[in-house]
């Protein structure tokens, strides 16, 4: 046994109840103010978007809610674009979802079941995209997308933030599918069951959790997404480049109340399937 | 299973094979052509337009200077996180879903949050003034200030983006096996030991996805730099969107882009040959 463990004991024994409850309390501070590293700042932007034009000036703040109302965010909503911009955004990310799903998951199921030449390419294919970045394919992009007239677009913003989801829906849906026991599928073929049956009435309902938040994933991929969609728009400005843009000229309060608008939708979503998006990312369990 | 049927998987990969070539091998080719060429033929032109620009050192040196402190600082908390979400039972849950928050953040958004406290009448500020450290509201984003600019900046980078890399660290630590742990504590290895030389070296493929995933989302850091500090502060992406929307030159852009490129590829290879890990698994 070594010193270390002989003086822990000695310690134990001699006061065991404050060494234990010590170290917890280490334990424990750390983890409130790492938790206070995430939230804080979201709670005072927050107050910065139901602040106001007078909560903005105020000096010195408090950190305290005083002096907020919903008015000021109800006013950044009514500004000229905000809604519009919120909706282009929602436009984008559904294309994005149905997108990125609609070819992800057939190739992730492709990945998980056959063994066949030219899987170790698609692999690298998909694997390669993440050395890049990928918003960046946005420059050549317009000259195309003008050609074709989706410069300006939600579908053409749909389209490439595609490109940043599809990857990782393929690669996550692999591991979904991996996640379903094949017998279950080959005991539907022995009852009857066509190979597209014994999919859709076996395996589709034991993956839908994971689909559902790989859907989630990519929603949250096209929401954030800021250069892509600021360079492929002018009028159709999802909410990210529409803040982009007005940023410079926009009151503090303005530019507080977008931040809040941005974290919201994601936030919420994310929290709606965190399970799912655990056990997906292999963090759930201990 | 039924080898009678071998053209299913192409079936089923193909729809993303061809759209991934159009929209992502494609355009690549065209970036790396627009990038290289003047007029239709090789040329090194943008190229030198880019390297002689003004700003194109600043926005090298300070793209560089980012990744440098906020991925080792990243990976650092997010050990951190690891390690203590490991010891506890109940409420496990929970916190891991208040860490894994700034997932769904932003970089703009990120950069709007940290603008809220950082701003000359914000939060920052105002705890400075209470605790007498400052008398007047001092100003900390604007280009007299580089430093405080930077610190600024990379405070909200690793706000922001710590998440993604304890997602991938905690989910490396889930897979080493308890029976190495006692092991070692039974032979006698300290808490620094153990963590050193066993869940170190096993937790080597979730390292190196999170540096990869990291440098490179960190070479493309930009609307948060825009948000906090406006064009004070260069960075490469934030010139590439310059180039394209306020100068209309698309070849310079492009020429940014593969700059980027490059970098993040070179990245990338370095951390493949360092850590030598089994391809299999990568995640």
């Amino acid at each position: 046994m070594s010193t270390q463990a002989i003086s822990s004991e000695a310690a134990a024994t001699a006061n065991p109840a404050s060494f234990v409850s010590s170290r917890r309390w280490l334990l424990w501070s750390g983890i409130a103010a790492l938790c206070a590293w995430v939230l804080v700042p979201i709670y005072l932007v927050a107050l910065g978007a139901f602040g106001g034009r007078q909560g903005v000036y105020i000096w010195p703040k408090t950190g305290l809610p005083t002096g907020i109302s919903l008015e000021p965010f109800i006013l950044f909503l009514q500004t000229e674009g905000v809604v519009r911009s919120f909706l282009n955004s929602l436009g984008a990310a559904g294309i994005t979802v149905a997108l990125s799903i609609l070819l992800g998951a057939p190739a992730g199921y492709a990945l998980a079941r056959y063994n066949f030449p030219g899987k170790d390419s698609y692999r690298l294919l998909v694997l390669l995209t993440r050395a890049f970045p990928l918003a960046i394919l946005a420059l050549p992009l317009t000259v195309s997308f003008i050609r074709l007239g989706l410069y300006d677009t939600i579908v053409g913003v749909g389209l490439i933030h595609t490109v940043l989801a599809l990857p990782f829906a393929a690669l996550v849906t692999q591991g979904i599918f991996l996640g379903v026991p094949k017998e279950l599928e080959e005991a539907a073929w022995v009852f009857g069951c066509t190979r597209i049956q014994a999919f859709f009435k076996v395996v589709a309902p034991l993956a839908l959790p994971g689909i559902v938040a790989t859907a989630v994933f990519a929603f949250v991929i096209s929401w954030n997404e800021v250069f892509a969609a600021s360079v492929l728009t002018v009028r159709n400005r999802t909410l990210t480049a529409y803040l982009l843009t007005v940023l410079s000229e926009s009151p503090m309060h303005y530019r507080f109340a977008g931040g809040l608008m941005l974290i919201l939708p994601s936030v919420v979503f994310i929290f709606a399937v965190r399970r799912y998006l655990f056990a997906i990312w292999g963090i759930s369990s201990k | 299973m039924t080898q009678n049927r071998p053209w299913i998987p192409y079936l089923l990969i193909l729809p993303s094979v061809v759209f991934l070539g159009l929209l992502f091998i494609v355009p690549l080719v065209q970036t790396i052509w627009l990038a290289v060429s003047d007029d239709g033929a090789p040329s090194p032109a943008n190229m030198q337009r880019m390297v002689t620009d003004i700003n194109f050192m600043q926005s090298v040196r300070n793209t560089f200077l980012l990744t440098i402190v906020v991925v080792p600082v990243q990976i650092a908390i997010a050990l951190a996180m690891g390690t203590m979400v490991a010891k506890i039972g109940r409420g496990r849950e929970t916190i891991l879903w208040i860490w894994t928050i700034p997932l769904g953040i932003s970089d703009l958004a990120a950069g709007l949050v940290w603008l809220s406290i950082l701003q000359n009448t914000g939060y920052f500020n105002s705890l400075l003034f209470s605790l007498g450290v400052i008398s007047r509201q001092a100003s900390w984003l604007s280009y007299q200030t580089p430093v405080a600019l930077f610190i600024a900046i990379a405070v909200a980078e690793i706000w922001r983006g710590t998440a993604i890399v304890m997602v991938i660290i905690v989910a490396g630590l889930n897979q080493v096996p308890k029976e190495f742990k006692e092991a070692a504590e039974i032979f006698g290895a300290g808490p620094w030991t153990r963590f050193w030389k066993i869940t170190l070296p096993l937790i080597r493929p979730a390292l190196q996805s999170a540096l990869i995933l990291r440098t490179v989302l960190a070479f493309e850091v930009f609307a948060v730099v825009y948000a906090l500090g406006g064009r004070n502060f260069p960075v490469l992406v934030g010139e590439a969107y310059n180039w394209q929307n306020q100068n209309q030159n698309y070849s310079v852009a492009a020429a940014y882009a593969v700059l980027i490129m490059v970098i993040s590829l070179a990245a990338t290879l370095v951390y493949l040959k360092a850590f030598k890990v089994d391809p299999e698994r990568l995640p």
